[in-house]
């Protein structure tokens, strides 16, 4: 039998390092830093189509995720979508006449709000509403300009 | 006729068995409060059930990240998404393979020691002697171990998790050259902590309770002979195995089905 | 009860019933699936005597161990022990009724992973809260009672058989309890740890003013130590009472099994039911 003691500082070990992995697991894994609920403010932008975004989509500013989509509602009167984001506390300096487009990652990828900022002096604080949108390509519908553009064409070399 | 009388002697003993472990498990819970006043017998039995679990844990999680991140690779860069295989080597550790092989593993290497030892202090009359010792063998014996099998099993997965986490990133990252930042940004975009992490430290939980309590109630439901603890040992690990892939079905059913 | 050596030995713990056998079993039947292993057996156990309780193999004579320490219920009848129905109690009180019963295991019994020390202090720290100081004397003291102090390091797997015996008898009796049973003490011992046990038990009998119940097949040494007798053949007592008046018993069965003759008058394994019929047919 392994002596108490050893056995004692062994047991210790084990469930430190199941705790530790636990832990990088939450922080290196799954990024918890990123999703806590309490620290951040909202901003909400109106799209006319979002597309395949989804609640937990990330939100980015030139490439680097600053948040996450909160929440989606649809206006009843205007018939768009509402996006709710919450952006990480520690930006705070986002202008209040930036853009926000809606992305896709890669071909086939997940999508994303990008945001493009604008030049004011101004920003956006809780609640605070970002104006300038453009809503998601929807493949069907490029496809579709592809092929009126192209029959325009063919149309107008007659 | 016959043929009927036997089926029906099978689903009988199948339905007594079931009902001796449920009696066996509200037995070994009623204990639980008793062990929190001695926490050194719980801390033996970690050692036992987790501790001597943790080489082939960490292992088989090393190989097992290493194995997908290579799989991954090969079938990811024929579309270009050599990026993603961070979030394809975390999502199936994560939600599955943690849990599940962890829970494979732990029968074969926990489950059956486990079963081993109650059969033979039953068959070597140890179980009854406690009983004439006025010490009750099952709160004394099987809570300790039970506990033990329920706080090591989840610690275990996220080790096995862990591991393959990072065997993966040594094979994609420093084999097959995808890049670090890539690796770990997407799968933190990707992975999610409620949903796939708690999740699966769920699904880890639920096998470590009922691979336990399958290795337990085989050991001390066992004919005391030689005989009967070997059959007792196999039956632990093919009872655990098929308890931990059926539950596996349902959980994920469960949880990520919308 | 006869004996005036045991009525000597006689501790009386109800004032008013000094006669009162420790254990009473009446009609005790007991079924192992179809078979009967008792059936509507009568036994009484005098305080303070040394009682031998002696059949053939298969006989059920463990079983019979078990159903007094309450770890089997019977079929039907009644055990009271110190005037308590075994099979009516509640779990505590059958707890606490243990704790004055010791057992002797066939195999010791043992918890194989820890030493001889921690085995004999085992019960004493599960259910007191005495200061190790203490725990270390009362466990020595019981070990020298063995004849085995110097062995409580040794870890049960160096024990030879006769040793672990001692030493689960150090634990049976390390709370000083009121009854030891011995579960074939004799089995399977080389003749000096048998001789061993033949002196142990009858002096731990006297010492500690034990009652014990030895359950046998080996007839010699059983009725050497014992001061009364009863063997059970076939699920019934067919013989019972002081050791002498057994071992002088003139029934043939009786006779076959203490004597150890392989061809009895009886053919002893079979049963037949109209005893003295049967004999005088043949």
């Amino acid at each position: 039998m392994v002596q108490m003691r050893t056995m004692e500082i062994m047991v210790g070990a084990f469930m430190a390092a199941g705790f530790v992995a636990l832990f990088f697991l939450a922080m290196q894994v799954s990024n918890l830093s990123g999703l806590n609920g309490g620290e951040g403010y909202h901003i909400t932008a109106r799209f006319d189509n979002i597309g395949g975004l989804k609640v937990r989509s990330p939100v980015s500013m030139a490439g680097v995720r600053i948040g996450r989509v909160s929440d989606i509602s649809f206006d009843n009167t205007t018939y768009e979508a509402v996006v709710t984001m919450l952006v990480d506390s520690n930006h705070k300096t986002i202008p209040d006449d930036t853009f926000a487009k809606i992305y896709t990652a890669g071909l086939l990828g997940e999508q994303y709000i990008g945001l493009d900022p604008g030049g004011s002096e101004k920003f956006l604080t809780e609640g605070g509403k970002v104006s300038l949108t453009q809503s998601a390509l929807v493949l069907e519908e490029i496809i579709g300009q592809f092929l009126f553009s192209k029959a325009e064409e063919g149309g107008n070399n007659e | 006729m016959e043929q009927l009388a036997q089926l029906g002697r099978i689903g009988i003993s199948t339905l007594e068995r079931l009902g001796r472990g449920h009696v066996l498990l509200l037995h070994m819970l009623s204990g639980v409060t008793a062990l929190l006043v001695r926490p050194k017998l719980l801390i033996a039995q970690i050692h036992s059930v987790g501790v001597l679990s943790m080489l082939i844990i960490t292992v088989s999680g090393l190989f097992v990240g290493m194995v997908l991140a290579l799989q991954g690779y090969y079938i990811l860069s024929q579309f270009g998404a050599e990026e993603t295989l961070g979030v394809m080597v975390a999502a199936s550790l994560v939600r599955e393979l943690g849990p599940v092989v962890t829970g494979l593993l732990f029968a074969g290497r926990a489950g059956s020691a486990l079963t081993a030892e109650i059969g033979l202090m039953k068959a070597t009359e140890q179980l009854s002697g406690l009983e004439m010792m006025a010490i009750d063998p099952i709160k004394r014996i099987l809570t300790p171990r039970f506990m033990a099998g329920l706080i090591s099993m989840p610690l275990l997965a996220a080790l096995f998790s862990a591991i393959g986490v990072i065997g993966g990133h040594f094979v994609g990252v420093g084999l097959l050259g995808v890049d670090d930042g890539a690796y770990w940004s997407q799968m933190q975009a990707k992975i999610d902590l409620h949903e796939d992490i708690f999740n699966g430290v769920i699904k880890s939980i639920v096998f470590g309770f009922v691979c336990t309590w399958i290795a337990l109630f085989q050991g001390h439901d066992c004919v005391p002979t030689s005989e009967g603890v070997s059959r007792a040992t196999t039956r632990t690990v093919v009872h655990s195995a098929l308890a931990v892939l059926c539950l596996d079905f349902v959980l994920t059913a469960l949880m990520f089905g919308e | 009860m006869q004996n005036s050596a045991v009525n000597q030995k006689l501790m009386p713990l109800h004032p008013n019933d000094n006669n009162e056998p420790l254990v009473k079993i009446r009609g005790l039947r007991f079924y192992r699936g179809n078979r009967a292993i008792f059936d509507g057996i009568d036994i009484d156990i005098p305080k303070g005597s040394i009682t031998a309780i002696m059949g053939p193999s298969g006989t059920g004579k463990t079983t019979l161990l078990k159903l007094i320490g309450g770890q089997l219920r019977p079929d039907g009848g009644t055990i009271h022990v110190n005037g308590q129905n075994v099979h009516q109690l509640n779990n505590k009180d059958l707890y606490k009724l243990r704790m004055s019963m010791g057992m002797l295991f066939q195999s010791g019994a043992l918890l194989t992973d820890i030493d001889v020390f921690d085995n004999v202090a085992y019960p004493l720290r599960e259910h007191t809260k005495l200061p190790e100081s203490i725990i270390r004397k009362l466990v020595l003291m019981k070990l020298e009672a063995v004849g085995l102090r110097g062995a409580r390091n040794l870890m049960p797997s160096e024990l030879s058989g006769g040793m672990a015996r001692r030493v689960a008898l150090a634990r049976a009796i390390v709370f000083d309890p009121e009854m030891v049973m011995y579960d074939e003490p004799f089995t399977g011992q080389d003749p000096i740890s048998m001789g061993v046990l033949i002196k142990l038990i009858p002096r731990l009998n006297k010492a500690s003013q034990l009652t014990s119940i030895v359950v046998s097949h080996d007839v010699e040494e059983t009725s050497n130590i014992a001061d009364v007798i009863y063997v059970i053949s076939n699920g019934k007592v067919i013989a019972g009472g002081p050791s002498e008046q057994v071992a002088n018993s003139d029934s043939p069965w009786v006779r076959q099994f203490m004597d150890g003759q392989a061809d009895g008058p009886v053919p002893f394994h079979f049963p037949a039911e109209p005893l003295e019929t049967d004999i005088l047919g043949n």
